[in-house]
């Protein structure tokens, strides 16, 4: 048995004894036997007492938080209400399969519930307020760069297990005994505490819950007895270790410490505090440090620090009632504005059929009025529209333009097949020009870039000013845009069109700096020979993903592109 | 499809046939109209409002609210764990409780005859009673007939009458009302809460009902920007905006878990360690109420307050209104004899920072804007 798995039969011993307490697991993995065979094993910790249920994809608030049963309702002849499968699922767990595919609706709710330990539900004319002590199992199968479970959810469950790498081979066997531990003496609570946020900090971890959760895992490990040394190092591997943002500074690189780390303000704190940690802190860091799996801090790196989404804001404002889409539930309204949703309307009326019928005599048929009408609500997922701003400078035609052209090619052409929107910027010489409108026709786009012209300098800033004002029409218009920006990053023409490489670059770094005001996402192709530092900084300044083109291909430069999206 | 649904809707138990858990969901089936009270029926007491460790600016904005509702709500932006429905709930449990007319579903106030509602103009004899300041949650997934209310279903199914089901929002009425993730809402609850929360009125007319209650609350919401961005005619109803942020430096973390662990394993003891606390709050609270109405706001602060909303180019003259009252209102919560420009000051980042205009010439944050306004406009 691999010690990788132990831990992973550890984590679900605890995780039965108190699902609610623990908050729950999310667990990376793939559908497969291992991750079932990990889930039995939960099961069969469990005690009877505590169900466990299943919770569909995309489930509706119905299920989900409960409200008006509508056969019961019917027989009954009054409101009758059903309970959701949170409240169903009281004591024990739910599993959340797809967890990187939740909306943020859902897990918003599913947040509040293990809050507050129990379900409020003000919905179809009931107010109910249900115990619900759950612990969730959220079943994370993104991979790469797919989306992630989203981090308000996450933050809430102790454990955080990653069953990727591990093969049938690994959950077989028995465990391999660890060295016994020397007894230790007990702890004093204030003084787990302080090691735990110490440990939290040491670690990178912004969150409060982490410590809190670590503690109270502590806690749950000593059972009734008093916290001891053991416990406390335990819950640091099990709950801290696998939410580090960045490895603990070891003794002897502490001077040597990047201190750059302009993203957390947490950095000065964290670091003087380093310096002064008490040897129980140490210790535990030094524990959590061999607990954090090896490739962690390097798929953190490449996830990287995505633009925050726009979504609710400017872009509903415009799209306000789509008419086609995905179903997002129901609304009370009338056929004329909307599509009727039948089941829904005859939800609506079922509790008043026995009292219009007394008034009105007329039995066997079933009576709608115009209340009753539920008419569908659609949401729609925005077109993307990607905007390729060309480099067309003599330093680029003269490296990569051709290679350049290349890739945009097979996006355009993977584009057309999504019904995607591209457009193309161009910018040589003294400014920007728009080659290409936001268009479907492919043909057309292929025209205008195989006919682009290169020479001259790089007004990088006029270029970037010119896709930003395009991406943020396209959003006006109720779509995503999404920038790839193709260039060598060296900037010699100022926006007013005079030569310069310094003001140049200042304002291409400015130019950058709209864009992500604006959380508009994007690549930056580095289409130098070599890397250039300018283009990475040009990339960070614009929050852009940064690929450099002598170590992509066409087909490389479009699958990061398309994770972009 | 009729088949399907009804076998779907048969499979699931009804609540009265719950899987075993200890105590039965409690169910209020929309029964007769009861005084509405603040809800906090769970056995452990919230978390207490003198017990949190830090947040500053957010613990200041609700007790302006709560000196001066007119201000015109709280918005809570901030990360995660930050404490964001801590505060809130505990602010609750910290209001001093207000009079109401005896059984009306609105609470109103008995000393305030032009507010009243519909139900209590009509009477002759009004009686008054003590209750609590309602601090209502609006819960996602809500629907629109429990917001703004409904035919009452179970008075209509077994007796036949056509009654007025009250929603939330009249429970919240003269109280606050509270919504967590307030971006996640749905749009259409949104375009409701906008009406309701500008006119103080909740007009209802479905179900062959028409009826107009008073809806007079505080909003209070909170959530992650990351989620999504706010719509602008929801942000400005907001008077006061606040972000949050996690302590960053050690001392203060451990506090805070600690006194988190600490309620976690005895509520009861904990809450009882800050009664005396929360006492002073609350008898400050009063206090500044009762110094509100003589508190004059002298012309110089006005004058400072109109350079500052110009300079910082807010739409609309909502910015000054709620500068000026949330000054005044800090100002008798700190027991001054007028209103300041420190005042003025010290409230103007949460006043006014979600109501510029984004620049697309200037990428610093609305927070560093409105502290340069301050500076060059006050001198502080």
């Amino acid at each position: 048995m691999s010690p990788a798995w132990a831990v992973a039969l550890r984590v679900a011993h605890l995780v039965a004894r108190d699902p609610h307490a623990c908050g729950g697991v999310l667990v990376r993995a793939g559908a497969g036997p291992v991750r079932d065979l990990w889930l039995d094993r939960l099961a069969g910790e469990l005690a009877p007492a505590r169900p466990v249920r299943r919770m569909p994809a995309g489930i509706a608030d119905d299920r989900l938080l409960g409200g008006l049963d509508l056969a019961a309702t019917l027989a009954a002849g009054r409101p009758v209400a059903q309970s959701g499968l949170l409240a169903d699922a009281d004591g024990g767990l739910v599993v959340v399969p797809m967890a990187e595919r939740l909306s943020p609706g859902t897990a918003a709710r599913l947040a509040a519930a293990l809050d507050a330990g129990e379900v409020r539900a003000e919905r179809d004319g009931l107010a109910a307020r249900t115990r619900t002590r759950i612990g969730l199992i959220l079943l994370d199968e993104g991979e790469g760069d797919d989306a992630a479970v989203p981090e308000a959810l996450a933050d809430r469950l102790a454990f955080r297990l990653d069953l990727t790498g591990l093969a049938w081979g690994d959950t077989q066997g028995a465990a391999t005994e660890g060295e016994p531990e020397p007894d230790d003496p007990d702890l004093e609570p204030d003084a787990a505490v302080a090691d735990l946020c110490a440990v939290a900090a040491a670690l990178g971890i912004a969150s409060l819950r982490a410590p809190l959760l670590a503690l109270r895992i502590a806690r749950l490990l000593a059972g009734h007895k008093a916290l001891r040394a053991r416990d406390v190092r335990e819950a640091a591997c099990l709950v801290l270790a696998p939410r580090a943002t960045r490895l603990p500074s070891s003794p002897e690189d502490a001077e040597a410490a990047p201190a750059d780390r302009p993203e957390s303000p947490a950095s000065d704190g964290t670091e003087s505090s380093d310096q002064g940690l008490e040897p129980g802190a140490e210790s535990l860091v030094e524990a959590a440090r061999a607990a954090i799996p090896p490739d962690l801090l390097a798929r953190l790196g490449a996830a990287g620090a995505a633009p925050s989404s726009p979504k609710a804001g400017r872009v509903g404002a415009v799209m306000q009632a789509p008419r086609s889409g995905r179903p997002a539930g129901t609304r009370p309204g009338s056929p004329r504005t909307g599509r009727l949703s039948l089941l829904p309307t005859l939800r609506a009326a079922a509790p008043w059929q026995r009292l219009r019928s007394g008034a009105e005599g007329a039995p066997r048929l079933i009576q709608v009025r115009s209340d009753d009408f539920r008419i569908t609500r659609f949401r729609q997922r925005s077109e993307t529209t990607t905007i390729f701003a060309v480099d067309a400078s003599g330093s680029a035609a003269l490296e990569r333009l051709a290679e350049a052209k290349g890739a945009v090619e097979l996006l355009l052409a993977e584009a057309y097949v999504r019904r995607d929107k591209v457009a193309l910027v161009a910018f040589r010489g003294t400014g920007a020009e728009i080659v290409l409108a936001p268009t479907r026709a492919l043909a057309r786009a292929r025209r205008g870039l195989s006919a682009l012209p290169g020479g001259g300098g790089t007004p990088l800033a006029s270029g970037l000013d010119a896709a930003g004002t395009l991406a943020r029409a396209v959003r006006r218009g109720g779509g995503t845009p999404v920038v790839v920006v193709l260039t060598d990053g060296r900037a010699n023409v100022a926006r007013s069109g005079a030569p310069g490489r310094v003001a140049a670059g200042a304002e291409a770094l400015n130019a950058a700096g709209l864009l992500r005001a604006d959380a508009i996402r994007t690549i930056l192709i580095d289409t130098a020979a070599r890397p250039q530092e300018t283009a990475r900084r040009l990339a960070e300044a614009m929050g852009a993903r940064y690929v450099p083109l002598p170590y992509a291909d066409a087909a490389a430069m479009s699958t990061a592109i398309r994770s972009a999206r | 499809m009729i088949v399907n649904g009804s076998i779907r809707a048969m499979s699931l138990k009804p609540v009265s046939a719950t899987p075993p858990s200890e105590t039965p969901p409690i169910l209020r089936a929309a029964g007769p109209v009861k005084a509405p009270r603040a809800q906090t029926a769970s056995a452990t007491p919230t978390f207490p409002f003198s017990a949190i460790v830090g947040q500053d600016e957010m613990r200041r904005a609700l007790l302006i609210a709560a000196v001066d509702p007119s201000v015109g709500g709280v918005l809570v932006f901030g990360d995660r764990g930050t404490g964001k429905s801590t505060a809130i709930r505990g602010l609750a449990a910290l209001l001093p409780p207000m009079a109401a007319v005896v059984g009306c579903p609105y609470a109103c106030d008995p000393g305030r005859p032009a507010e009243h509602c519909h139900r209590c103009r009509e009477q002759a004899v009004l009686r008054a009673e003590s209750v609590p300041v309602p601090v209502v949650d609006l819960p996602l997934g809500a629907t629109e007939d429990r917001v703004v209310g409904a035919l009452d279903l179970e008075r209509a199914l077994t007796r036949g009458e056509k009654a007025f089901e009250p929603g939330l929002l009249a429970r919240a009425n003269r109280g606050f009302l509270y919504i967590d993730e307030v971006n996640l809402l749905e749009d259409h609850l949104v375009d409701l809460l906008l009406d309701v929360a500008a006119s103080g009125v909740n007009t209802v007319e479905r179900e062959g009902l028409s009826i107009r209650h008073p809806a007079r609350f505080v909003l209070v919401g909170s959530g992650n920007p990351e989620e999504g961005e706010l719509r602008p005619q929801l942000l400005d109803r907001f008077g006061l905006a606040v972000e949050v942020s996690t302590p960053t430096d050690l001392p203060t973390r451990i506090d805070v878990v600690r006194r988190r662990d600490a309620y976690e394993r005895d509520p009861a003891a904990f809450c009882a360690g800050y009664a005396k606390a929360d006492r002073a709050i609350r008898k400050a609270l009063t206090a500044a109420r009762a110094r509100l109405p003589a508190l004059a706001v002298p012309d110089a602060t006005l004058e400072a307050a109109a350079r500052l909303c110009l300079a910082l180019g807010t739409d609309g003259l909502r910015g000054e209104l709620t500068l000026m009252r949330t000054a005044r209102a800090l100002a008798a919560f700190e027991g001054a004899e007028t209103v300041g420009l420190d005042h003025l000051a010290r409230i103007a980042p949460s006043a006014l920072r979600h109501r510029l205009r984004r620049n697309p010439l200037d990428e610093s944050g609305s927070t560093a804007r409105v502290a340069r306004a301050v500076e060059d406009i006050l001198g502080q």
